[in-house]
């Protein structure tokens, strides 16, 4: 059985600090590299969902001789199930450009950029109000850092960073090959950090408080808080600040609706974990000694029994399968592939066993794709199919 | 000059005319025009100097960057999986019946244009949409129907 | 030295030169790791995912076009993982592939085709794709024929069309399913900026994008007894059509090839080297007339420097994308054009045929030259003075189809009054090719003296630089060009359109001081044309480079002045260089067009 943590309610993200200047003004007094070991100590995990640990990300550019450089905060929230990046971006908007400033000043770049999706381009007014006040301080403060906002206009793979990086140079948003990466190669060819913006709002966090405040919360692995998007079957969707490292049961007991057949933890492209298995599954990054450990963006979808898993798997392939950048063969005709081939076996055309054969797709699919969209497909469809399989099928 | 032609090269004033512009002038047109036409993007191939082909190219990838015309509303109900759960169709029906038009197709009046879109970001308050840029959640068939006469109303004022 | 670094490959452990990728390294060794989107003319896509290889440690499989050796890797390139994997890819891609091979133009030459035989995909469990999609063929354009259910999303032509060409007439439109290989706005090819080089017919892996073909029309031709079938041969076509009769590149086979011409029953077997030839007297004249109008006369509406026109696709392009410099260009014909003319009048008139009852064919290593055959204003003979275009690849088809055992055919020599050919003509089929020819002649014609370069070669404008610069200057000219003593003359050659770009550029800036420069659309000339043999490649251009140089070396004649049925021409015929009948005949115009 897992060690979880009970459910723990955490307020840090939306708490309403009006002290910027100051944790901006602090931190900048102090050397780069000590604030890159502050960062790394705090153990804090990239949380668009890849969990990449920030610390070295940031160490890596700043080391990097070049002279331009760039910090892009990640706002193309666009798997479904998360709005938690909209929610900071209109509630805390400032912490994030402190943060985004101060990684300028650790790495050297001097250019910042917010890639919102075109979904949220209602944010705008309020966002560039406030960027043309932190401009003014900058401006006061003599401190060499600007941030824009760069639009996308709706395309789920623009999350990806590559695909990010080429949609900003006016390209079509289609993920790079790595190496290089980003840290090494990123906007325009120029060392970059690319990181979402609840990562960025707790680098803040990290900076105010210090990394043990941090690091003292969550489990091993998975050190801190993180922002839960709550929605499907459930009395209370909305956004939660949680400890890292609980159990899916615990989860499943504050927010079911009392009759929870499975939750799909980590969006479209995350798992599907059903009733019998909450008890194992712990919500963190890879690497946690028990059970199952699931890595997620935050998305937590309830589906209570009166939901058909087919039609849920039916609707993810649909989206993969339009929101694919359509570039390499494996995802763009893997994802074509499944939504026929699941259609097909419910009615009847193909037989059952034509599922396993789906299932070696996306076990190729996850082996062969070129960016994180095609390798993640099989993640929601195999643990849908392995566990569901008779809802495939009848 | 046509108003097209002022229309981008104010826009490549505004953005610059590197290929980073591309996306903030396209979108730039969108805003205005509600669509990209042939005639604009071959302005803009011109204004910053690239292949139109691959303006075209870049365009296209990008879900709300419409190359056809559309109504001066653009409906874009979300379609992905907290939405269709909580009633995406019942609301998809409820503005079809209403403006007599189905999905993909723009009334007559070229006021409104009925899409569907994948995730929104609203899934606790789903079902969604945008009108525009303007966000409308925990929609209901009565909601939508007051939502769009709301929007009638504005163009018969106008 | 370059820095290595040391892995292994399937266990065996090899040094690498550092910055190389796993592909490189993989075919070092002898190891063949398939690929599909990858091309050696081409950027890296890693995109269709065929080349992926296991590395030790990792999950996830590699792309090994797109992956560089990193010390201490170890390289599994026919794991059961690899296997397994690679075989699925290529059944996603039948499964998006119109299959349909026996119907397929590309049938026994398409790379999908051969992997499929090769990793035996025998059953098709996945769903086709291509029932579900309503493609349509674009056969509107007289060069090339696009078959989107063909297509397998490789981006091999786009990449071309934009890293080798600089056209962008072709762009990746869509995402998701519905990505796709298409136009500005969808449109058909020839309304567009393609300027129908066919470089993407030899970079298409399948059937996707092949050249429109005029077999059929060809064969009927030479069945009707009332006409009569004359057929000119392009340079370039010599040096290639070998490949695509199971000779490795590089062999010439001129002897060969005009015996089954005559075999496949053509009435007369003629050369468009005789043209190329001519074209030389025509364009060097039209050069020194330049010169002398803007040195001497202080002409400014002379336009410097003077570009060649042979190239149709190099016409198309810059009638596209830089419309305000066509009077840079020579209005000289290409030698197809100034050939199809002549054969409808000259040849017509020594022959005593009717020129309603002349079909003129031509076989060219390039896909343009169908397009430029079909231009309306090409038809000063009264008649359209080039009736069929096919390419190298066609004119194997008639071979193959007629029959004819290629290795045991006795050499034979073009026929008379329009088949004498120098070795000038013949390097015409490489880049600098024209240039030299011109040279050789224009040198001669103004100095009295051959040009001062061991044995006719002149090396400078030789070579596989994309952009390469000659100056050559001239000393004691004879008394009628003494306005050009102590002058130096500047020429460039570009080849490739991408090149050609970057050249205009410079015109346009009024950077380049150029006199003369040679364009040619393809990549190494027309040897490297849309036409010839697939594959091509660096290598396989040098071979057919080195074998057309060769050729030039054998000729008892090497200068275009030197050509004796030209001298007939002239005295018969034509008159003098830029006379009347020559402008009517040899000489054209140009049209602006759009730039999308």
């Amino acid at each position: 059985m897992a060690t979880s943590n009970q459910l723990k309610r955490v307020d840090f993200i939306f708490r309403n600090e009006n002290d910027w200047e100051k944790i901006l003004s602090s931190t900048l007094k102090k050397k780069p590299q000590d604030l890159i070991n502050e960062l790394i100590s705090s153990e804090l995990k990239g949380r668009g969902g890849a969990g990449f640990p920030t610390g070295l990300k940031w160490k890596l550019t700043a080391e990097s001789k070049e002279k331009e450089k760039y910090v892009i905060c990640n706002a193309d929230e666009g798997e479904p199930g998360t709005f938690k990046d909209r929610e900071i971006l209109s509630r805390v908007p400032y912490k994030v450009l402190t943060a985004m400033a101060i990684c300028g000043y650790i790495t050297g770049a001097k250019r910042g950029y917010i890639y919102l999706r075109g979904e949220y381009k209602f944010l705008l007014p309020e966002l560039n109000k406030v960027i043309d006040e932190f401009d003014y301080y900058c401006k006061e403060t003599d401190l060499d850092f600007k941030i824009s906002i760069f639009m996308g206009s709706g395309a789920y793979i623009c999350g990806e960073e590559t695909a990010l990086m080429e949609s900003m140079e006016g390209k079509r948003g289609e993920p790079r090959n790595k190496p290089p990466f980003p840290t090494q190669s990123g906007f325009k060819g120029k060392p970059t950090v690319i990181n979402n913006v609840e990562t960025l709002v707790h680098t803040f966090t990290i900076f105010k408080y210090g990394a043990k405040k941090f690091y003292d919360l969550g489990v091993q692995y998975s050190r801190g808080t993180k922002l839960f998007s709550v929605s499907g079957d459930t009395p209370k969707p909305g956004i939660y600040e949680l400890e890292l490292g609980m159990s899916l049961q615990d989860f499943v007991y504050e927010f079911g609706d009392g009759d929870t057949k499975a939750v799909q933890v980590g969006g479209a492209s995350g798992f599907l974990v059903p009733r019998k298995k909450f008890k194992d599954a712990a919500i963190g990054f890879k690497g946690k000694l028990t059970g199952i450990s699931l890595p997620t963006g935050g998305s937590m979808m309830l589906f209570n029994s009166s939901r058909s898993m087919f039609n849920v798997l039916d609707n993810y392939l649909e989206f993969f399968r339009e929101e694919s950048c359509g570039q390499c063969t494996p995802c763009r005709v893997g994802c074509q592939q499944l939504l026929l081939g699941i259609k097909a076996v419910k009615r009847g055309e193909k037989p059952a066993s034509y599922l396993d054969k789906l299932l070696r797709l996306t076990e190729t699919m996850q082996y062969t794709a070129k960016c994180g969209l095609g390798q993640s497909v099989a993640n929601s469809f195999s643990s849908i199919v392995e566990n569901f399989r008779e809802e495939m099928i009848y | 000059m046509d108003p097209i032609q002022t229309l981008v090269k104010d826009l490549a004033e505004k953005h610059g005319r590197s290929r980073e512009s591309v996306l903030p002038i396209l979108q730039g047109v969108v805003e205005q025009e509600k669509f990209l036409s042939e005639r604009s993007m071959i302005e803009i191939a011109r204004e910053i100097d690239i292949p139109a082909a691959d303006v075209y190219g870049t365009a296209t990838f990008y879900s709300f960057l419409e190359t056809k015309p559309t109504g001066k509303f653009i409906i874009r109900v979300c379609k992905t999986i907290t939405c269709a759960m909580k009633g995406k169709n019942q609301i998809l029906f409820a503005i079809q019946d209403m403006l007599k038009i189905s999905l993909g197709e723009t009334t007559p009046d070229k006021q409104f244009t009925l899409l569907e879109t994948n995730c929104l970001g609203w899934c606790h308050k789903a079902p969604a949409m945008l009108i525009n840029d303007e966000i409308y959640t925990e929609l209901t068939p009565e909601k939508v129907r007051e939502i769009l006469t709301g929007y009638m109303k504005v163009n018969v004022n106008h | 030295m370059s820095k290595k670094v040391n892995i292994t490959i399937n266990g065996f452990p090899v040094e690498i030169t550092t910055g190389k990728t796993i592909l490189e390294a993989a075919e070092e060794q002898g190891i063949t790791i398939p690929t599909l989107c990858h091309h050696k003319d081409l950027c890296v896509a890693g995109n269709c995912r065929v080349c992926v290889v296991e590395v030790a440690g990792q999950n996830r499989l590699s792309a090994a076009c797109a992956t560089p050796c990193e010390e201490g890797m170890e390289i599994l390139t026919n794991s059961l993982k690899v296997r397994n994997s690679r075989k699925q890819i290529i059944e996603l891609l039948l499964a998006e592939h119109n299959a349909d091979c026996t119907k397929c133009y590309r049938n026994g030459n398409c790379e999908l085709q051969t992997l499929a035989s090769e990793y035996k995909i025998m059953t098709q469990d996945f769903i086709e794709l291509v029932p579900l999609k309503h493609f349509s063929i674009d056969a509107y354009s007289p060069s090339i024929i696009k078959d989107d259910s063909k297509c397998i999303r490789c981006q091999r032509c786009v990449r071309t069309c934009a890293g080798l060409q600089g056209v962008n007439a072709l762009t990746v439109a869509h995402k998701g399913d519905k990505m796709k290989i298409t136009t500005f706005f969808e449109k058909a090819m020839r309304d567009v900026v393609c300027t129908n080089c066919g470089q993407c017919v030899n970079h298409c892996p399948t059937g996707a994008l092949v050249e429109k073909n005029y077999i059929e029309e060809v064969w009927e031709a030479i069945a009707n007894p009332n006409k009569h079938v004359v057929v000119q041969t392009a340079p370039a076509v010599r040096v290639g059509l070998g490949e695509e009769l199971g000779m490795k590149p590089g062999k010439s086979i001129t002897g060969k090839m005009v015996a089954a011409l005559k075999r496949l029953g053509f009435d007369s077997v003629l050369d468009t080297d005789f043209t190329a030839d001519l074209t030389i007297i025509e364009e060097g004249t039209e050069l020194l007339t330049r010169l002398k109008k803007a040195l001497v006369d202080k002409d400014e509406s002379v336009s410097l420097p003077m570009a060649t026109s042979c190239s149709p696709g190099w016409i198309k392009y810059i009638e596209h994308m830089f419309p305000e410099h066509l009077k840079n260009l020579s209005t000289c014909k290409s030698p197809q054009q100034m050939f199809g003319a002549l054969v409808k009048t000259y040849y017509a008139n020594a022959r005593n045929i009717k020129p309603e009852d002349i079909v003129s064919v031509s076989i060219m290593p390039c896909t343009a030259k169908k397009y430029e055959a079909f231009r309306p204003e090409m038809h000063d003979s009264g008649y359209r003075d080039v009736d069929y275009v096919l390419t190298t690849r066609e004119l194997a088809i008639l071979i193959k189809q007629a029959g004819l055992d290629f290795n045991k055919l006795e050499p034979a020599k073009y026929d008379r009054l329009m088949g004498e050919s120098s070795g000038a003509a013949v390097i015409f089929g490489a880049t600098g090719g024209v240039m030299e020819a011109a040279l050789r002649t224009a040198y001669e014609i103004v100095t009295g003296r051959e040009v001062p370069f061991e044995n006719l070669n002149i090396t400078p404008v030789r070579g596989s630089d994309g952009i390469r610069e000659a100056t050559i200057k001239i000393e004691n000219p004879v008394e009628e060009w003494a306005f050009l003593d102590g002058v130096e003359l500047k020429c460039a050659i570009a080849h490739g359109l991408i090149n050609a770009k970057s050249v205009m550029e410079s015109v346009r800036a009024g950077t380049a001081d150029y006199h003369f420069v040679e364009f040619m659309a393809c990549p190494g000339g027309c040897l490297g044309g849309g036409g010839q043999p697939i594959p091509t490649n660096p290598e396989i251009r040098q071979k057919r480079a080195e074998a057309i140089y060769a050729e030039d070396e054998g000729l008892p004649i090497r200068k275009s002045h030197e050509n004796h049925e030209i001298t007939k021409l002239y005295k018969d015929f034509l008159k003098e260089p830029l006379g009347e009948v020559s402008h009517h005949l040899l000489h054209t115009k140009y049209t602006k067009r759009e730039r999308y």
